[in-house]
């Protein structure tokens, strides 16, 4: 593997005292140039340098970018209007990238989505922002309001004949909210509950119309797709997905935080050079690596690099990639009951394994935590983990919720079954 | 069906409301935000969702539907100042339940509550996006994060 460019193409340009970059600030950093060479390029040709860089999804699944948006009906034929949606939904537990890059340049976003919106022909384009980031909500009206006045934005966009119109809608506080689909239903006024697919988004999406959907950090990565070229964003990952990440660490470390830095940045390497390692007197046994609903890596693992493949080889996956350290003196059981009391609260209950499963799963977790446990119960989980997985849901809150939980029956075994045994939890909770 | 309460739209809400609906491609697209004009005139949302939903052209359960959806539109009273506590994962490895204790004791309330002088109201809230500033709350539109019972202490004398 060759060493990646140690380029910060998102936050390069981020300013020292935590705030956000104006748009004058912006263009003298180079930003909007990337706008300026899309307008003068076919759509065909901007997606084509998207697929070719490698980039993939950075909500959580990792969809290669480019090909999805190949799937936009183009040309005149298309039904109009065509949609650009932005997901800045963020409420994965463990997950603060996206607030990092809107509070910080929200000019870059902007830049992302005008290219993207060139480049799927898009009429329209939606932020969906979650009520809790009332910073990143002013920082965002702000810079809609900058572009709009220097012609960035609406009709015409630099003389080039490209047009966009984007709205900025803000959520009320729904975990739901953040699946694709469910949020277009939020947009249309409607309660939110996912609907079936097919068909595709890019058939069927917002108000029934041909739609791409795309989270924050996504969009972000587009200018430098574009400014940099396919094969020099290639360069700036470890791993054959291209690009940087926006990696995050909580949990009981010295320094939590958010940083750029390539993609496929080892575990090992955040916790211990970027977060400065574990607070005094505590051990790292472990991480749930992406966000609450990915699987939990081990301490031993932590060598395996944060891409979208390498992590699946030790049984768990990028998602969000901002990881949560569990220490030793954090009870297993509580941490899992916490997280299906999260996922139980946020069900919408349209489908029964989830609505009856997650506050049943809860409620054995919350006996064993505290010591009415009993032999059988651990298997009644592991049961439910298949029950609740994936293909018997509606949606995919409750697979996502399986994947903690069933990582850590495998990894803490023994400490459930002390649980159980002992009739109490050995760490007081 | 306006058995629910006895609300009435205030003219500038219905401004506001009307100005929403204008700026929107659909009307009903402006359902959260008309919910959340009437939120920030009157703390919550009562019987005057009637109403609004007209100005929608949606059927009054329908606007019930969306409203009751969303966990920060509320529908029944609270304090002159809502506390929003974050008990998710990387919150509650660093300190949830200490706040909380700390929070409860000191209030009078537990979560959901509100207290006798109609202060506070004590909700607990899904991760805020907050985790490297963990545990973290936020009281009405203000995030406050790294908190220690001390700092929360401090805080709440903001907030008369």
């Amino acid at each position: 593997m060759t060493e990646p460019l140690r380029e910060k193409p998102l936050t390069g340009h981020f300013r020292p005292d935590g705030q956000p970059v104006a748009l004058a600030a912006y263009r003298e950093a180079g930003g909007y140039r990337a706008l300026a060479k899309a307008l003068g390029q076919e759509p065909q040709e901007i997606t084509k340098t998207v697929i070719d860089s490698h980039l993939r999804g950075r909500g959580g699944a990792g969809f290669p970018t480019g090909t999805k948006w190949k799937f936009m009906p183009m040309g005149p034929e298309a039904r109009r209007p065509k949609y650009l949606t932005c997901n800045a939904d963020e409420m994965e537990p463990g997950t603060f990238k996206d607030r990092l890059l809107m509070e910080g340049s929200p000019h870059l976003l902007l830049e992302g989505m005008i290219i993207a919106g060139h480049a799927l022909q898009a009429d329209h384009a939606y932020i969906f922002l979650r009520w809790a980031y009332r910073r990143a909500a002013a920082i965002l009206e702000k810079a809609i309001r900058e572009a709009y006045d220097s012609g960035l934005l609406g009709k015409n966009i630099l003389g080039s004949g490209t047009s966009l119109d984007l709205h900025l809608h803000i959520s009320a506080g729904r975990y739901m909210c953040g699946e694709e689909k469910t949020m277009f239903t939020a947009l249309e006024g409607r309660r939110p509950l996912p609907r079936t697919a097919p068909p595709h988004v890019t058939t069927s999406g917002l108000w029934g119309k041909p739609t791409v959907n795309n989270n924050v950090e996504t969009l972000c990565n587009v200018p430098a797709v574009v400014g940099l070229g396919a094969e020099r964003y290639r360069q700036l990952s470890h791993t054959g997905d291209g690009g940087t990440k926006i990696y995050g660490v909580s949990g009981k470390v010295n320094r939590p935080g958010g940083w750029e830095l390539p993609m496929g940045t080892t575990m090992r390497e955040l916790l211990e050079e970027h977060a400065g390692g574990m607070q005094k007197g505590l051990a790292c046994r472990g991480a749930i690596p992406g966000g609450a609903s990915t699987e939990i890596v081990l301490e031993k693992d932590f060598d395996a690099r944060m891409d979208f493949n390498e992590l699946q080889k030790v049984g768990s996956r990028l998602g969000t990639g901002t990881m949560i350290v569990i220490d030793d003196r954090t009870c297993p059981v509580g941490l899992l009951l916490n997280l299906m009391l999260f996922f139980a609260r946020e069900s919408c209950g349209w489908c029964t394994p989830c609505r009856e499963g997650l506050p049943w799963i809860a409620r054995l977790l919350q006996a064993i935590e505290e010591g009415r446990g009993e032999p059988g119960d651990l298997e009644i989980l592991e049961e439910h983990v298949h029950l609740l997985g994936p293909g018997h849901t509606f949606c995919m809150l409750a697979p996502g919720a399986m994947e903690p939980l069933g990582s850590g029956l495998k990894h803490f075994r023994e400490d459930f079954e002390r649980h159980i045994r002992e009739k109490k939890c050995p760490w007081g909770g | 069906m306006t058995e629910m309460g006895h609300g009435r739209l205030t003219e500038e809400e219905r401004r506001e409301i009307a100005a929403e609906i204008a700026g929107s491609e659909y009307p009903r697209a402006a359902a959260s935000d008309a919910l959340k004009i009437v939120q920030r005139h009157r703390g919550w949302v009562g019987g005057e969702i009637v109403e609004v939903a007209a100005m929608l052209g949606m059927a009054p359960a329908e606007l019930e539907s969306v409203a009751t959806w969303y966990s920060l539109i509320f529908r029944e009273p609270v304090g002159r100042h809502v506390i929003l506590i974050c008990d998710s994962v990387s919150c509650w490895i660093t300190g949830y339940r200490a706040l909380l204790d700390h929070l409860t004791g000191r209030l009078g309330i537990g979560l959901g509550g509100t207290t006798a002088d109609a202060r506070f109201t004590l909700l607990p809230v899904a991760c805020l996006g907050a985790c490297e500033q963990a545990p973290a709350m936020m009281v009405d539109e203000d995030l406050h994060g790294d908190l220690t019972p001390e700092k929360i202490d401090a805080i709440l004398e903001q907030y008369p």
